[in-house]
């Protein structure tokens, strides 16, 4: 009772990235709130998949395992997942910002009336005190998260109604093994009491899904390199940086003509545009070519040695150095910081 | 076969053209200086819908839109565009309703339309994102949803053939009606307005707006009665007080912080360690990475 829910998703027997670092956050939330943290998969052929979540921080792993409930559809799922909290009680239930969890996770909410909130990009715990009522809450989630268009960030919190729904997207967590050697308990889903006749009705009839396609347009951090950052070889100090920081690696124009990254990093004119909450240009000069695609990001540093680029004129921030030590001592604050 | 359908739209502020000059010198938003518009991906809806109207004939379509009394602009828009009507749901008990206090209210009104087959609504809103609404909707109504549908391949015999874009694939799925949709911002753009019907529905308004207007319009109203927005209170439809606003709604919004935008003069931060740590402790407080 009273416990932290995620609600997990696999690929073909895998445990999807995004749950793993929901479990990540999960874990600490449960050693602050001391609760257990308590993972769910639904799906078909799952024997073994506890095995995947168990060093992530796991202590029980709810499986639901049946024909049914493979491929994803709405209503199977719902009738589990609510079932199961309704009997389970969680004090938070957290999932993946996908299509899945998304399509889920408000009809889960909408049935047991307990508030969700989207794509958060952290996760507290806080008190909450409610002068008007005079009432206090201990120990509630805070929900942070961009809105209107990532002018504002807003908490959200969910005083009375559980469980403290949230769902978070991919990359915006770090995934963190817990501790290679810890078990669990494992609790079979009873999905035959829960499943109903009708919720068959929508049958999916055919399905094509691509591998991991490069898709820096949704980023909401993007590690951009220009013709500034000298080879191929010095990219990928920037998808070390992008790696640590939950973002994509984008490139000008003349870093993808000279070979220095793929073409569908490019942004710019001639490439995609993006509106990420943090563009960092690193080696950009800054010619309206690029910044045309670029310029609408909610923030941008610039990280260049030339301190006259045209770049530092549409930057929030203006690093003038070598790229390739600055962007080190970057990733070196942030791991320090973040830990 | 005509179908009943229900296309659930909102009227939003543009966030999609905040630059950094419809910030005031504070940081704050600039909310005066955003247009409001018909969300995006509603238009994709309601596209959606005028082709089935096309397709079979009888077919009526009706929107359906929950704001303040301003929100009737956008059932024009849709009557301009070849919606057969629209309700404006509009009462101050619906202030501050969250998603599900929202999508409560919406069901109700649904209810009260009672004759539906289909409802179309857009994936979601570009203020909060949530794409919350709908789901939220189908499951108070008992309903079946398919979400991120980019295209209704077919609709024959009381089934619906869809094709659905998910992040990394397609799915063509099969469900019976009635049901709600949710409409990708990847489908078919919406038509532009048709001029006849521009001329047909200029004069559409709802009580409340009539009230401003000279009698001469208030006699061509009575003449022709498609020109009346019907306008729902709280009165109008079946609901539970407590469960609509403010009391109605789970989450609560805490705190609210300003992403404040830096004008113009840009910091300039030194390369060395210790001033680039500063830098990183600061988007992290400011939760811009982290």
């Amino acid at each position: 009772m009273n416990n932290i829910f995620v609600i997990c998703e696999t690929e073909e027997g895998k445990i999807a990235d995004v749950s793993l670092e929901l479990l990540t956050k999960g874990r600490s939330l449960a050693n602050q709130l001391n609760c257990r943290l308590e993972a769910v998969v639904l799906g078909h052929q799952l024997e073994g998949v506890e095995e995947q979540l168990f060093p992530y921080g796991a202590d029980v792993v709810h499986i639901g395992d049946d024909p049914r409930l493979e491929p994803y559809t709405t209503l199977p799922y719902t009738s589990v997942i609510v079932e199961l909290f309704k009997k389970e009680k969680p004090q938070i239930a957290l999932l993946g910002a996908t299509t899945m969890g998304r399509d889920l996770g408000p009809r889960v909410s909408s049935a047991l009336h307990s508030g969700l909130t989207a794509d958060c990009t952290a996760l507290e715990i806080g008190d909450h005190e409610d002068k008007k009522a005079g009432k206090e809450y201990k120990n509630l989630l805070y929900q942070i998260r961009p809105a209107f268009g990532g002018n504002i960030v807003a908490t959200i919190i969910n005083p009375d109604c559980r469980p403290q729904m949230a769902t978070v997207r991919e990359g915006v967590m770090k995934k963190e093994i817990y501790s290679p050697s810890h078990k669990g308990e494992i609790k079979k889903i009873e999905v035959d009491k829960y499943l109903k006749p009708e919720d068959a009705v929508v049958k999916v009839v055919e399905r094509h899904m691509e591998k991991n396609r490069i898709n820096i347009k949704n980023s909401s951090i993007i590690v951009s390199g220009g013709y500034g950052m000298g080879s191929k070889e010095n990219f990928s100090l920037l998808y070390e940086l992008a790696e640590v920081l939950g973002g994509e690696v984008g490139a000008s124009r003349a870093a993808v003509d000279a070979g220095f990254a793929e073409h569908d990093r490019q942004i710019g004119q001639t490439g995609v545009t993006v509106r990420p909450k943090l563009y960092i240009a690193c080696g950009i000069s800054g010619q309206i070519q690029h910044t045309a695609g670029m310029e609408e990001s909610a923030m941008v540093i610039a990280i260049n040695n030339d301190p006259t680029a045209p770049i530092n004129k549409i930057a929030d921030y203006v690093i003038t150095g070598d790229v390739m030590e600055v962007i080190p001592r970057l990733i070196k604050a942030y791991k320090k910081n973040t830990k | 076969m005509g179908l009943n359908i229900i296309v659930l739209a909102k009227q939003v502020p543009d966030t999609r053209n905040v630059g950094k000059d419809a910030m005031k010198a504070d940081g704050t938003v600039n909310r005066a200086a955003l247009p409001a518009i018909f969300n995006p991906e509603d238009l994709n809806a309601l596209e959606q819908a005028l082709r089935l109207k096309e397709k079979y004939p009888g077919t009526k379509v009706t929107l359906l839109t929950m704001g303040p009394g301003r929100a009737a602009e956008i059932i024009r828009e849709g009557l301009f565009r070849g919606a057969d009507g629209g309700i404006l749901l509009t009462d101050r008990a619906f202030a501050g309703s969250d998603t599900l206090a929202t999508s409560y209210a919406l069901s109700c009104a649904i209810r009260k339309i009672k004759t539906y087959d289909l409802i179309l609504a857009g994936r979601q809103a570009i203020d909060g994102d949530t794409a919350q609404v709908g789901p939220q909707v189908a499951e108070k109504l008992g309903l079946p949803q398919v979400t991120y549908v980019e295209e209704i391949l077919s609709a024959e015999k009381g089934k619906l053939r869809l094709k659905r874009r998910l992040e990394r694939g397609v799915e063509t799925v099969e469900t019976p009606m009635p049901v709600l949709l949710t409409i990708n911002g990847s489908a078919a753009p919406c038509r532009p307005r048709n001029a006849r019907l521009v001329m047909k529905y200029k004069h559409a308004r709802t009580v409340t707006e009539r009230q401003n207007l000279s009698e001469d319009y208030i006699d061509l109203a009575n003449d022709r009665p498609y020109l009346n927005i019907p306008e729902w209170s709280v009165n109008d439809i079946e609901c539970d007080a407590n469960s609509l606003g403010l009391s109605g709604s789970p989450t609560k919004v805490k705190k609210i912080e300003n992403v404040v935008f830096q004008a113009k003069e840009a910091r300039h931060i030194q390369a060395n360690e210790q001033e680039i740590e500063e830098l990183v402790k600061e988007l992290i407080a400011n939760h811009t990475i982290g």
